[in-house]
């Protein structure tokens, strides 16, 4: 196995960034170590510290040797700091130092920078974690129960990532933010989490696979243009990263799919036509359609936010001093610094919306969001698919990228779905048209209730198609009661 | 597709179940793998199915390997919405994607008398996951003899770790070794495949490694010289921490069923035993889980001669049933496998007639027909169709040979 493949499973941290000849950071480490797991059990998953839970370990960033799967107690994941192997020769791609030598520790001038991007970053990992941490009590099989595992403990590893980058590359200052990382709490009044989506609640599994699905997805964005940082150990944990955060969409994905798959057919084996007869769907237990389209409406304009301001002189100083690309910089055909190109950025300008072109350089989280937008509504033409299948007269569909907006150039605008700017009066009598309504809350928690029977599902999601690791239908993912 | 008969394994990715993540594409070492607005896709001309693709894909969409007579094409692929339907065909289940490994184990389990399927409720192996060209290292941490010292028969305990590699193996699959060197023309030497005798989550649970059972093969010819065989030769004197090349896993028929309510019926004689062992050990782990048992015909010319005489002695009957056969004992009449299994009729009969009994023969040529032929008889006794059982057992992935 070439070197720095092989992962050190010997001491406290598992890594394969020799950590046992470098004796400041495994010292910096391992004193914020003990915080970490306090911090996991106090804000993990409550409930479930001593069950079995059938999880997926890297053993090695090889291809084949990270995904070993086994029993564990989520206390006792071998949480680790995994980089992708180093490239011989990396060269910066973008921005004013392109064609420069990738840099193996961070240059001066940009601490401050790649320390905001790093914190911004890692605060997203404990945040989803702690948002999710009463959802193992209603999870609607074991099979969701374990999934809903191998994403916390997941984030869990990615916080470490870039707890270790600060550490290592950001002396004391980063050892503070490493703190402050297990200090914030999401949703709380006097130290919340960074990002506004990551202090919303998850109150429920719906929105759960909604989260995984488009709130994850920004993180595999961000990831991505992170991935293709000129500092270069952030671009090799983040390109390992990517590989964990394609398990997360996994579960978002087949999650919505899973509750589409039931609707349709409870509704064909009650010759139920009609997605709009919601009480009818309901009395079988069933997610109706309208419902799912608004819980969508919801997660989707609130990860819009999480791209920032359209125009950002943040987001320009990221990638002319080359810490931060574009999605998949690397595929794109262009000059790759954009000083003397122009991007569209939407914008209302008197009851409508026009595209302004503006410089690219300062428009890039609008070029992300797009980006993200592409990737997002791929999977939702998949979930129609099932709808097709099943000869059922609607489409789920991504609203309007104005709609429901907090940050950015539509935060102070009503816009509905279609994207037409409509009054706010118009607004307040149309919102439960358009956003979970209190009846669709009331609903959706009524059919919380933990299923933990093996091989059985909730009412209301349908079983998988393929099991985890290959297992067979009737497989225990998680033992609950043995200690 | 038209009717000609299938002559490649291609590599495909199931639309339906892929997220299209870009995982695959962003790992194939060889660029195979490629994406339009639609679908993922493999190019089979460029794909050399290393597999580095598989474990990283977060769905389990990329592990589907289809018996195809011409290639489809990336357009098709493109075009797809769902996997098109698998056609049958003896090649339809792929053991290996290692036409050596292929014909090896095509040729063990000829004595079934048709095409193998796995039992239903069996896990989905794992196959090929390292070749020739891109074979694992493992390293040798246990290596004991398991016959009694002084007699001819010199068989050994190998246990292989693989370190951080991963390399996940089921009870019943075999690997591949290829001894170093080359022979008397100068030509790489043969693979060789060998049955792994430990369970899925290793020779202790929760290892990472696996344990073989190898014969040394060293037969006295009529003129008096002795045959070595090269690879048990090598296999066997392997010194703990030494590095082998394995390659695999292989097998995708002569599986256990998961489910824990079926009766094996096993027989072997000498290291036919290994998969048995395997076997043995995943039903001891699950415990006493369901309502099924292992009942084991092994034979051996004397108890000094059968490996793990020592071990079986411990195996309790709840998981295990023992009937230790020999042919060679100073003062007793020869006995072999089938003449037990005529004596136990009555019993066999009884499991035959359900239909979660499994069957399973592994040893040296020859014993599927002894084993046979005492089928037919306790049929004929018992009321039972044997031939026609024996068909839809072999179709339920219920009868299995593999002998060598």
């Amino acid at each position: 196995m070439p070197d720095g493949m092989k992962v050190d499973y010997d001491g406290l941290i598992p890594n394969n960034v020799g950590l046992s000849e470098d004796a400041r950071v495994r010292k910096a480490l391992e004193t914020w170590h003990p915080g970490y797991i306090d911090w996991w059990k106090d804000m993990g998953p409550d409930g479930f510290q001593e069950s079995l839970v059938y999880l997926r370990t890297a053993i090695s960033v090889d291809p084949k040797g990270w995904a070993k799967f086994d029993y564990v107690r989520m206390p006792e994941y071998k949480w680790g700091v995994l980089l992708a192997p180093q490239v011989e020769g990396r060269l910066i791609g973008f921005g004013a130092h392109k064609g420069e030598p990738a840099w193996q520790d961070i240059p001066g001038e940009y601490r401050g920078l790649l320390r905001r991007l790093m914190v911004i970053q890692g605060d997203t990992e404990p945040a989803s974690v702690e948002q999710q941490r009463f959802l193992g009590k209603t999870a609607p099989s074991l099979y969701d129960l374990r999934n809903l595992f191998q994403v916390n403990v997941e984030e869990g590893r990615h916080l470490w990532a870039m707890v270790y980058l600060l550490q290592k590359y950001l002396g004391k200052d980063g050892r503070e933010e490493a703190e402050e990382l297990l200090k914030r709490r999401s949703g709380h009044q006097d130290s919340p989490r960074m990002l506004g989506a990551f202090n919303e609640e998850t109150p429920d599994w719906v929105s759960f696979f909604m989260f995984t699905y488009f709130t994850d997805r920004d993180g595999k964005m961000q990831l991505e243009a992170l991935a293709q940082s000129g500092f270069d150990p952030l671009s090799r944990t983040c390109r390992f990263m990517l590989t964990e955060e394609a398990h997360h969409m996994f579960v978002g994905e087949t999650g919505v799919q899973r509750i589409i798959e039931r609707t349709a057919q409870v509704m064909k084996d009650n010759a139920i036509t009609d997605p709009n007869d919601v009480a009818r769907i309901r009395a079988h237990g069933a997610i109706d359609l309208p419902a799912l389209q608004r819980k969508l409406n919801l997660h989707f304009s609130l990860t819009l936010d999480l791209f920032g301001n359209e125009v950002s002189t943040n987001a320009a100083n990221a990638y002319n001093s080359g810490l931060k690309g574009r999605y998949r910089e690397d595929k794109l055909d262009d000059d790759h610094r954009l000083l003397d190109s122009t991007y569209k950025v939407l914008r209302p300008r008197d009851g409508e919306i026009v595209a302004n072109d503006v410089p690219a350089l300062s428009a890039l989280n609008m070029r992300l969001r797009d980006d993200y937008v592409v990737d997002a509504a791929s999977g939702v033409g998949r979930w129609n698919k099932v709808l097709e299948k099943a000869g059922i007269n609607f489409r789920l569909t991504l609203p309007h990228v104005a709609f429901n907006r907090k940050i950015g150039e539509f935060s102070k605008s009503h816009v509905n779905p279609d994207g037409q700017v409509i009054d706010a009066a118009t607004w307040a009598v149309n919102i439960d048209r358009w956003l979970p309504s209190s009846d669709d809350k009331l609903y959706i928690t009524s059919l919380m209730k933990p299923v933990s029977a093996i091989g059985e599902y909730a009412s209301w999601i349908a079983p998988p198609k393929v099991g985890i690791d290959n297992k067979p239908g009737n497989f225990e993912y998680v033992k609950l009661w043995e200690s | 597709m038209d009717g000609t008969l299938p002559t490649q394994k291609q590599h495909l990715i199931d639309p339906e179940i892929c997220i299209r993540c870009n995982t695959c594409e962003a790992t194939c070492p060889v660029g195979a793998i490629t994406h339009d607005d639609n679908n993922y896709v493999v190019d089979a001309a460029t794909c050399n199915h290393c597999m580095d693709c598989v474990a990283p894909c977060p769905t389990g969409a990329v592990d589907h390997w289809f018996a195809v007579a011409s290639p489809f094409s990336l357009e098709e692929q493109f075009s797809w919405q769902e996997l098109p339907a698998r056609i049958e065909s003896p090649d339809a289940t792929v053991d290996a994607l290692d036409d050596e490994a292929a014909a090896l184990i095509t040729q063990a389990h000829q004595g079934a008398g048709g095409s193998a399927r796995a039992p239903a409720s069996a896990s989905k192996p794992r196959v090929n996951l390292f070749n020739r060209a891109n074979p694992a290292q493992a390293k040798v941490t246990g290596n004991f003899r398991v016959t009694k010292r002084g007699t001819s028969s010199d068989v050994r305990h190998i246990v292989l770790d693989f370190g951080a590699v991963a390399f996940p193996v089921l009870e019943g699959q075999s690997i591949g070794i290829v001894p170093p060197g080359t022979d008397a023309q100068g030509r790489a030497h043969a693979m060789r495949l060998y049955s792994i005798s430990s369970a899925r989550d290793g020779e202790r649970p929760n290892t990472n490694n696996l344990a073989l059972t190898i014969k040394r093969v060293e037969e006295t010819q009529p003129d008096g010289s002795v045959m070595r065989g090269v690879a048990s030769n090598y296999m066997c004197d392997l010194a703990i921490g030494e590095s082998v090349q394995v390659i695999g896993p292989f097998g995708a028929t002569f599986l256990m069923p998961d489910d824990p309510d079926t009766d094996l019926l096993l027989f072997c004689t000498g290291t036919g035993s290994a998969p048995f062992r395997a076997f043995t050990e995943r039903r001891r782990r699950l415990s006493s889980q369901g309502k099924g048992r292992l009942h084991m015909f092994f034979g051996a010319r004397t108890p000094e001669e059968l490996p793990y005489f020592g071990p079986l002695q411990k195996v309790p009957s709840s998981v295990l049933e023992q009937r230790l056969v020999f042919s060679r004992q100073p003062g007793q009449k020869r006995e072999y496998v089938q003449d037990r299994l005529r004596i136990e009729g009555e019993a066999v009969a009884k499991l035959l007639r359900r239909d979660t009994t499994h069957i399973y023969i592994c040893g040296l040529r020859g014993l599927e027909q002894g084993v046979e032929d005492a089928f037919a008889t306790i049929g004929r006794q018992y009321g039972i169709d044997w031939p026609a059982l024996r068909a839809t057992m072999r179709e339920q992935g219920r009868y299995h040979v593999e002998t060598y």
